[in-house]
């Protein structure tokens, strides 16, 4: 009996669409004989979604991008409050003043401070064929940041579901720092630096999206307690291939505002000891200055001082470093 | 993803693609045999999935907008970040029962759903979205029913 359309429609719904509607005689020993159903690899039709294709057509524009930015550097520590972004915006500062073309990647999406630190204005942002337009900060530094997106104080939220929140948060905020990469018109650059937040979730997306990564330069501050925080973010780094490009000591001291003299703040060497560990080698020792701190907060280059000094030793280490790696 | 015809033996071309003014997607695929068309619908969390990665089902537009992610995804950004934003005083404008109708539509895809009206205003030189400005778009644009 061959299995028709009549008795398709006439089967229970417990085996109706078990067998496909066959055309009369494809009977096996009298049984109706279910078609094998081509898998996707069989088919050789276009996929037009295809998912995975769009996001490697994602990570190409990301390459594309930053095919003329010459060194990328992510600023990293496992510890929150050491002065990375201090260190970033100063560096990034010091380098432009040595001639450098620098731009600055403020990837701490819900703590950003890296425009207002470079004294970048909040003005609309251009929108053009080649992408967003950068904002332009101290010396030409070229920025981007949430914080030229929120208004003043807003913390970043998403447009998420009420639950399972947890869900999208991760993906939304790697594809917020692919599109920091891949949409805005960085233009071609002596160097990128990324201001990492605290931890290494971002560091782990970065090398993704940047095969070409040149490096990351470790923040800590003198203390035991960042010592462990960071030695565990350097393993990460380590095992993850990420070139450690140097070690930088912040808040290593206090220079004094009426005599400059440097006295002790905290107390250990952790620097000296992850430079051990990871045999990557200390680039720099930056003061505690309350008058370049004060600057930096509010979007003023640093003065002549010890920490100043200290930061354009350090640029130029690491501008070394990078040329020799 | 790939649809077969099984009847047919043969793979599904991709028809269209709609957004419902409820969160929800539709993709539609048509045998290229006997022409049957089937849609593929996905629930609010599964739209919002397709989303967060940036990807899009049935293919991405030729041209995209810059940031489209951020842009769509961000809540409570500044209305002027974009310089083609702050051409907003030439955007529809939404009144009260407009704005309200469009409240119904869960958080994270509202912002897409905003944008299809906004579009679909902003060709026909509409300045001010209305209920009845909605029915039309849903209307024109095949969504009715959703």
């Amino acid at each position: 009996m061959a299995w028709t359309r009549e008795h398709h429609h006439a089967a229970p719904d417990r085996l109706r669409g078990r067998w496909p509607l066959l055309p009369r005689g494809c009977l096996q020993n009298g049984n109706p004989v279910m078609k094998r159903i081509r898998n996707y690899s069989e088919l050789t039709g276009e996929d037009r979604s295809c998912l995975a294709d769009q996001v490697a057509a994602q990570r190409r524009q990301v390459t594309e991008r930053l095919a003329a930015v010459r060194h990328l550097v992510a600023v990293m520590s496992g510890k929150g409050g050491v002065g990375k972004s201090f260190l970033t915006a100063s560096v990034a500062t010091a380098m432009a003043e040595a001639g450098g073309a620098v731009g600055v990647l403020d990837a701490d999406l819900h703590g950003p401070t890296s425009s207002r630190m470079l004294g970048a204005a909040r003005a609309p942002l251009k929108v053009g064929p080649g992408g967003v337009e950068p904002a332009t900060g101290a010396r030409g530094v070229r920025v981007m940041s949430t914080d030229l997106l929120l208004p003043d104080c807003a913390p970043l939220r998403w447009r998420e579901a009420a639950a399972m929140p947890y869900v999208w948060r991760g993906a939304l905020e790697a594809g917020a720092l692919r599109e920091f990469l891949s949409d805005v018109a960085w233009g071609p650059l002596d160097v990128l630096l990324v201001d990492l937040p605290p931890g290494t979730e971002q560091l782990a997306a970065l090398a993704e999206f940047v095969p070409s990564l040149r490096g990351v330069m470790v923040v800590t501050i003198p203390s035991d307690a960042s010592l462990r925080a960071v030695e565990r973010a350097l393993t990460l780094a380590r095992e993850a291939g990420t070139p450690i490009l140097g070690i930088v000591e912040n808040m290593a001291g206090y220079a004094c505002a009426s005599c400059g003299v440097v006295t002790p703040l905290f107390i250990g060497g952790a620097a000296a000891r992850l430079a051990a560990v990871s045999g990557a080698p200390v680039l720099g020792s930056i003061p505690f200055d309350p008058a370049a701190q004060c600057a930096t907060d509010n979007g003023r280059p640093l003065d002549a001082g010890p920490a100043t000094a200290a930061v354009s030793r350090l640029a130029a280490a690491l501008l070394t470093r990078m040329e020799a790696s | 993803m790939k649809f077969l015809c099984v009847d047919c033996d043969r793979q599904m071309v991709f028809e269209e693609r709609q957004v419902p003014a409820d969160g929800t997607l539709t993709v539609a695929f048509r045998c290229p045999m006997c022409r049957r068309t089937i849609a593929m619908l996905t629930n609010p969390t599964e739209t919002q999935l397709v989303e967060s990665l940036g990807v899009k089902l049935g293919g991405r537009p030729p041209l995209l907008e810059p940031m489209e992610l951020i842009r769509s995804q961000m809540a409570g950004g500044r209305q002027d970040a974009f310089a083609d934003e702050a051409s907003a005083a030439r955007a529809p404008r939404w009144d009260e029962a407009a704005r309200h109708r469009l409240d119904r539509v869960p958080s994270f895809v509202r912002a897409t759903v905003s944008r299809v009206y906004d579009d679909y205003a902003a060709e026909r030189g509409i300045g001010l979205i209305t209920p009845d400005v909605m029915d039309r778009a849903r209307r024109d644009l095949g969504l009715e029913g959703m």
